[in-house]
C-alpha cells in the first residue's frame, strides 16, 4: 500500500491555478524527488501534504488515510522548510525537540533521540547555542534534525541544501541518501537542481505547467523524457533541439541536417512527413576529422575545455548551432575550423513538435 | 566623530545643551518649585535659591492642605492609588483583549477584517468630549458613573486601538512559517500562539503595553466627566489645589513629582524594549 497518496489536487490563488488535479503515490520508504524551475508549485505540493495550505479539491492520504480535512498537527509528518523557519528564542536542542515535546514524551528518551541524531547530523555540539549564532550549515541540518527527530513516516524536505555553500551542499548530497534510507521514511524532496534530484530520487517527478510532466526512475526520466520540456530540463548542456521533417526512404526513415540525410531507427518510419524536433544529448555526439558514413559537416567555434570534459560549439551546414561533449581534455587541443560529426542512432530523441510529447519508436 | 572639526563639536554641542535644556528646563523648575513655599515661588524676580521644605510633600502625603483660611482635605494619595489601579487594570484588560485580536488581524483574511480594525484606531480620532456628552449619559442609565468599572471601560478606548495596532505589525513581520513548523512538528495552534507567536512578538507587546499605560495615566477629561473625587485619578485631583484662597502652587509641583514618579520609573526600566521594540516593527524583514 502506498504511503502517500495525491489524489487529483488542485490549488489556485487570486493570481490563477498553480496546481491542476495532480496525482503522485509514493511506497514505504521511497524517496521522490519533486523538480521544477522555480515557481512551478514545488513548495506548494509540500505544504499541502503537510497541512499547511489546504487543496481547493483534490484528496491527500497519508498511510491509507485521508488527511485532507485535518490539521497540520495531526497529520505525523516531518516537514524542513527552505528558510529553515527555526524558532528563534529556543536553542537548537529544544528546536530539535519540539517535534518530541508535541508527543510528551519523557525528558529523558527526548534527551536521548535528540542527541542521536544530532550525532548523526553533525550538530551535537551546537545544541545549547541559539538558533542566531550558528553558521547557515548548522542551521540547515538543526532544521533537518528537527524533521528527522520524531521518525515521521512521511518527510518532506523543501530545498533543504538550496541556502547552504557548495562544499556543504556536495557533502550532503553524498550524506543525504543514506541518512534518508536510514529513517526509513517516504521522503518528498523539493529541489531545483537537477543533479541533486538524480543523485538522491529513487523517482523524480517533474512538476512543470500545472501538473507533473513526466514521474519516472532518474536513467528513464534523462534517457526518455516525456516532453521537449522535461530533456531540456536535465543535462548540462542543455540538451540539442533541432527541427526536422523525417521523410521515408527505401533505406529506411532519414532526417537532414545541414543538407545531409541521416538514418534514423526504423521503428520512427511513421513519422514521416511530419514536423517533428530532434534531441541529441551533448555527449552523444562524436566529433571527428575525417567524414564516415552517417556523419555530417560542421564547423568547430568554440572550444571550452573543463576538466572532465570539452565542450564544443558546432556549426551546420544551414547555419544551426549545435553543442557537443567529448569526455576528458584532449592531449592535442581541438582547433577551430571544419570537421565531421555523427551520432549514434540509440541517442536519437524525437518529439512531436506540436504536443511536445516525446515520440517512442515503434516495433518493428 | 573623529572627522569634525572643533568649531563643529562646539556647535553640535551647545545645539544639545539648548535642546535638553528646552525640554527638561520646567521639569527641573517643577522638582525645585515643590520644596519651596507658595511665597517663595510667586516672588519677584523668581531666584534658585531657598531653604528647601518637605511641608508640600507632607500635605500631601497626609491630606491635610493647610491654606490661610483653613485646613482642607484632599485625596492626593487616593488619587495616586486610583491612577495605578485604573491605568494597570485598563492595560491587562487591553493586553487580554487586544493581543489575540491584533493576532487574528495579522494572521486571518476574514470578510470586513481591515474595516473593524479601522473601526477600532478611529476610535483615537474622535474627540473625547464629543463621545463623552452621550457616554456620560448611557452611564448614568446603567448605573456606571463613577465606578471602576465604568472608567476601565473607557480607558479601551485609549489602550486597545493603541495596542492592537502596534502589536498586530509585530504579528505581522513574523514568517508564518516558524508558526507552521512548530504546528508540523505537532503542536496545537494554541500552544503555537503561546509559546511561538507572542514570545517572538515580546518585545512589541511589551513596549505597546507600556505606551497605553503612560497615555492611560495622562488621561485626565474620562475621569473628570465620569467620576468624583472618590474615582478620579491624580490627573483630575490635582484640580484641588485650586482653593478657594489661591491656587497652591508648591502643592501641585509636588503632585507632578510624585505622579510622574511611577511612569518616569516605568519609562527608564523599559526605554530598551520601548526604542528597539518601536523601531522592530517599523522595520519589515
Amino acid at each position: 500500500m502506498a504511503n502517500l497518496e495525491i489524489r487529483s489536487v488542485s490549488k489556485g490563488f487570486k493570481t490563477g491555478k498553480v496546481l491542476d488535479r495532480i496525482s503522485l503515490t509514493a511506497e514505504n520508504g521511497e524517496i521522490v524527488t519533486v523538480f521544477g524551475p522555480s515557481g512551478s508549485g514545488k513548495t506548494l505540493l509540500l505544504r499541502l501534504v503537510a497541512g499547511v495550505e489546504q487543496p481547493d479539491e483534490g484528496t491527500i492520504l497519508l498511510g491509507g488515510r485521508d488527511v485532507t480535512d485535518r490539521a497540520p498537527e495531526a497529520r505525523g509528518v516531518g516537514m524542513a522548510f527552505q528558510n529553515f523557519a527555526l524558532f528563534p528564542h529556543m536553542s537548537a536542542f529544544d528546536n530539535v525537540a519540539s517535534a518530541l515535546t508535541a508527543q510528551n514524551a519523557p525528558r529523558d528518551v527526548i534527551r536521548a533521540k535528540v542527541e542521536k541524531v544530532a550525532a548523526l547530523l553533525k550538530i551535537g555540539h551546537v545544541l545549547q547555542h541559539a538558533p542566531r549564532e550558528l553558521s547557515n550549515g548548522q542551521k540547515q541540518r538543526t532544521a533537518l534534525a528537527r524533521a528527522l527527530v520524531a521518525e515521521p513516516k512521511i518527510l518532506l524536505l523543501d530545498d533543504p541544501l538550496r541556502n547552504v555553500d557548495a562544499k556543504l551542499r556536495y557533502e550532503m548530497r553524498l550524506e543525504l541518501p543514506s541518512l534518508l534510507k536510514a529513517s526509513g521514511s517516504t521522503v518528498l524532496y523539493v529541489t531545483q537542481d537537477y543533479k541533486e534530484a538524480m543523485a538522491l530520487g529513487d523517482r523524480i517527478a517533474v512538476l512543470s505547467d500545472r501538473d507533473f510532466a513526466h514521474i519516472a526512475q532518474p536513467a528513464e526520466i534523462y534517457r526518455k523524457p516525456a516532453t521537449i520540456n522535461v530533456a531540456s530540463l536535465f543535462g548540462d548542456p542543455t540538451i540539442n533541439l533541432i527541427s526536422v521533417e523525417p521523410l521515408a526512404s527505401p533505406a529506411g526513415p532519414k532526417i537532414g541536417i545541414g543538407g545531409t540525410l541521416l538514418s534514423l531507427p526504423p521503428g520512427y518510419a511513421h513519422m514521416a512527413g511530419r514536423t517533428c524536433v530532434l534531441g541529441l544529448r551533448a555527449e552523444d555526439i562524436a566529433v571527428e576529422d575525417e567524414t564516415s558514413p552517417e556523419s555530417f559537416p560542421v564547423e568547430v567555434l568554440a572550444v571550452t575545455p573543463l576538466n572532465e570534459r570539452t565542450l564544443l560549439l558546432l556549426r551546420t551546414d544551414d547555419g544551426g548551432e549545435i553543442l557537443a561533449s567529448e569526455a576528458g581534455a584532449n592531449e592535442a587541443p581541438r582547433r577551430h575550423g571544419p570537421a565531421f560529426a555523427r551520432f549514434g542512432s540509440r541517442a536519437v530523441l524525437l518529439f512531436e513538435s506540436a504536443s511536445g510529447r516525446r515520440i517512442a519508436p515503434q516495433a518493428a | 566623530m573623529e572627522h569634525m572639526s572643533i568649531a563643529e563639536r562646539v556647535v553640535r554641542g551647545a545645539l544639545i545643551v539648548l535642546v535638553v535644556i528646552f525640554f527638561l528646563f520646567p521639569i527641573f523648575w517643577i522638582f525645585l518649585m515643590s520644596f519651596q513655599t507658595n511665597e517663595e515661588i510667586l516672588r519677584i524676580p523668581p531666584g534658585l535659591f531657598f531653604t528647601p521644605t518637605l511641608t508640600n510633600y507632607s500635605a500631601l502625603i497626609t491630606g491635610k492642605l493647610v491654606t490661610v483660611s483653613g485646613t482642607l482635605d484632599i485625596a492626593f494619595m487616593k488619587n495616586l492609588w486610583n491612577s495605578v489601579l485604573l491605568s494597570t487594570a485598563s492595560v491587562a484588560i487591553a493586553l487580554l483583549l487586544g493581543v489575540p485580536a491584533a493576532y487574528a488581524f495579522a494572521r486571518f483574511k476574514f470578510r470586513l477584517g481591515e474595516d473593524i480594525a479601522f473601526t477600532l484606531l478611529s476610535f483615537r480620532f474622535a474627540p473625547p468630549l464629543l463621545v463623552l456628552l452621550p457616554l456620560s449619559l448611557y452611564f448614568q442609565q446603567l448605573g456606571l458613573t463613577d465606578t471602576y468599572v465604568g472608567l476601565i471601560w473607557v480607558y479601551q478606548l485609549i489602550a486597545l486601538p493603541l495596542i492592537l495596532w502596534i502589536v498586530r505589525g509585530y504579528f505581522e513581520d513574523l514568517s508564518p512559517d516558524i508558526e507552521y513548523a512548530y504546528r508540523v512538528a505537532g503542536h496545537s495552534w494554541w500552544r503555537t500562539f503561546t509559546r511561538i507567536a507572542i514570545p517572538l512578538a515580546g518585545p512589541g507587546i511589551a513596549a505597546a503595553g507600556l505606551l497605553a499605560f503612560i497615555f492611560c495615566w495622562n488621561n485626565f477629561v474620562f475621569a473628570l466627566i465620569l467620576a468624583s473625587a472618590e474615582k478620579q485619578p491624580v490627573t483630575v485631583g490635582a484640580l484641588a489645589f485650586v482653593t478657594a484662597s489661591g491656587i497652591q502652587y508648591g502643592q501641585i509641583a509636588a503632585a507632578i513629582v510624585l505622579s510622574v514618579a511611577p511612569t518616569l520609573a516605568l519609562a527608564l526600566y523599559a526605554q530598551r524594549y520601548l526604542v528597539e521594540g518601536l523601531s522592530l516593527g517599523a522595520l519589515k524583514g
